[in-house]
């Protein structure tokens, strides 16, 4: 049986929800192997091995923290040569896809991006044109090199046998040219990842700038806080929290959308959430074409309401 | 100093779009336009342009007649020249064949430094950049939400989810800017006028000495095997705000739905 490679990203020393991700999807293609940046770490190996891992592989070198990219590339296009591939399974961060193209490239392969399942043959699903439309695609040379959204299923456990390796590889000089001077850590909002959480509320130019109900509705209900273009331009809110074409696309299972009037670029974004709640002023707004629920108000009032009402039902 | 900024030339993310018969982007039945993304990466280059006395930049395209119009906008925003890419053998091309296409594109124009917006508002892929610098062998600082360029430098911040990084590379080299990069200008009629009387190479696969079997759908290594528009949503249930009817309806959608 073919061997399947996925990249298994860490968040605070775990193996990340999307890693446990692909690990299920790969299953289904053949026998996953992880990939670790970073010395052995046999708590990681075993929740990886928890969910599938045949092999859980552990590469350090100073260069994956040094330089941009084109190392991990590098790093990988060196096992993948060694190894009898069906396919490898990144997830669909910038970096991840920036890795994926590189990969594709080193191994003359098939590249499909964005997917959101991936079938036991190797057909991938993605959602394009701001999820208007649903395609299915397949690698016709090589080792299907695909990146999977955040969310694409929920990971299973399948305890597989620990087995883990530390992997030696040797970094080129033209690998370590995007170098990385300086890393500023961002503060932590101790909220659930935006594209990993079941419940996002999000505000745009409706909030005139005050997010505080969202946040409140957001920690109510345990979900994460989004953000329109429109905020992030205005500054109301970081960027890094900015939903649609040019920030995060998210697949909640509930989006409510509170003062965004639901541009095609925001749309872009949060299309494919189960359910969607808009609270808008005004009536037309082209995000209501899209909601299960729309309430047409004032989203302040709307939602202090509802956050006040939550609260005593909960004593 | 000579930049070439990619542009791509993209169906309206605000029309319709939808595929042609053979799984690609159905380009001839929606208007298409210069990729919003990519306004960006001619900012920066202008920028530049305007910072110092010795910059070109010149827009380069790949895409069939209409693409044209993504070159004309450049020129109209400031740009000294343009390169459009056309071939028919060229359509259909997947990422890795039309990365192989403009990094030899590159080679032939010989910038010191190449600009790229973050993606393209159609593939929206994000992939081009890093694959024509595996190709070449650049260096690739890229999703910079900041650009600036000194001696034989370009420096770039690149914001993640965890850090706000401080990218350095030497020139020559690609990078891609994202949204956050600042403002694209508007062509003022001075640069409308002027852009008529810009130069324009057109250049084929002969060219570029690249195979015409090397490119195209029938050398794609993935292929579309379906496209399914997405269903039209039910409508749902619209409740207007009054004594706080509003509140009451998300409280109750939310019971129902068991997140409270």
């Amino acid at each position: 049986m073919s061997e399947v490679l996925i990249i298994a990203e860490q968040v605070d020393s775990h193996p990340s929800k999307p890693a446990l991700e692909l690990l299920t999807l790969a299953r289904r293609l053949g026998e996953p192997v992880a990939v670790v940046f970073g010395e052995t770490d046999e708590t990681v190996a075993k929740t990886l091995a928890e969910y599938g891992a045949t092999r859980v592989l552990f590469i350090a070198d100073p260069a994956f923290t040094d330089y941009l990219v084109a190392p991990k590339a590098e790093a990988l296009a060196q096992v993948a040569a060694d190894m009898d591939l069906a396919a490898i399974l990144i997830t669909s961060t910038p970096e991840g896809k920036e890795v994926a193209g590189r990969l594709a490239v080193k191994l003359d392969s098939g590249l499909i991006t964005d997917a959101t399942d991936i079938a036991p043959d190797g057909t991938t699903t993605q959602s394009v044109f701001a999820g208007n439309w649903t395609v299915t695609a397949a690698a016709t040379h090589g080792v299907l090199v695909v990146t999977v959204k955040p969310n694409a299923v929920t990971p299973e456990a399948a305890p597989s046998e620990l087995a883990t390796e530390q992997v030696t590889v040797t970094i080129s000089d033209t690998a370590k040219t995007a170098r990385i001077v300086s890393s500023e850590p961002k503060q932590s909002s101790g909220r659930p990842e935006l594209t990993e959480a079941a419940v996002v509320v999000s505000g745009g130019r409706g909030t005139g700038g005050d997010f505080a109900e969202i946040e409140e509705l957001a920690d109510v209900l345990g979900g994460a806080v989004g953000a329109s273009r429109a905020a992030v331009d205005a500054g109301w809110y970081p960027y890094a929290y900015q939903i649609g074409q040019t920030g995060k696309t998210v697949s909640p299972q509930l989006y409510i959308a509170a003062g965004i009037s639901g541009a095609i670029q925001h749309r872009a974004g949060m299309q494919t959430s189960k359910a969607i709640v808009a609270v808008n002023k005004d009536g037309e707004a082209p995000i209501f074409a899209l909601a299960d629920l729309g309430v047409v108000g004032d989203l302040h009032k709307v939602l202090n309401g509802a956050i006040a009402e939550i609260k005593k039902r909960r004593g | 100093m000579k930049i070439v900024v990619l542009v791509k030339y993209v169906p309206d993310a605000t029309g319709e779009r939808s595929f042609a018969a053979d799984g690609t982007v159905d380009r001839a039945s929606s208007d298409g336009l210069l990729s919003e993304l990519d306004e960006y990466a001619i900012e920066q280059a202008l920028q530049i342009a305007d910072e110092r006395d010795d910059v070109e930049v010149v827009a380069m395209t790949l895409g069939p007649d209409d693409a044209a119009d993504a070159i004309k906008r450049s020129l109209q925003m400031g740009s000294s020249a343009g390169i459009h890419i056309i071939d028919e053998a060229v359509h259909g091309s997947d990422a890795l064949a039309t990365s192989a296409l403009l990094a030899e594109a590159i080679k032939k124009s010989a910038p010191d430094l190449v600009i790229c917006g973050m993606a393209s508002t159609d593939g929206t892929m994000g992939v081009i950049p890093a694959m024509i610098a595996e190709r070449l062998g650049w260096p690739a600082a890229t999703l910079g939400a900041t650009l600036s360029v000194a001696d034989d430098q370009v420096t770039i911040r690149r914001d993640t989810d965890v850090a706000s990084l401080t990218v350095e590379a030497r020139l020559p080299a690609i990078v891609s800017v994202t949204d956050q990069s600042g403002e694209a200008r508007y062509p003022s009629m001075k640069g409308i006028l002027a852009a008529k009387k810009k130069p324009v190479e057109s250049w084929t696969l002969a060219d570029l000495g690249v195979d015409a079997a090397a490119v195209g759908l029938d050398a794609a290594w993935s292929k579309v095997l379906q496209t399914t528009p997405r269903p039209p949503k039910e409508p749902g249930r619209v409740v207007v705000d009054e004594d706080g009817a509003g509140s009451a309806a998300l409280v109750e959608f939310l019971a129902a739905g068991k997140y409270i």
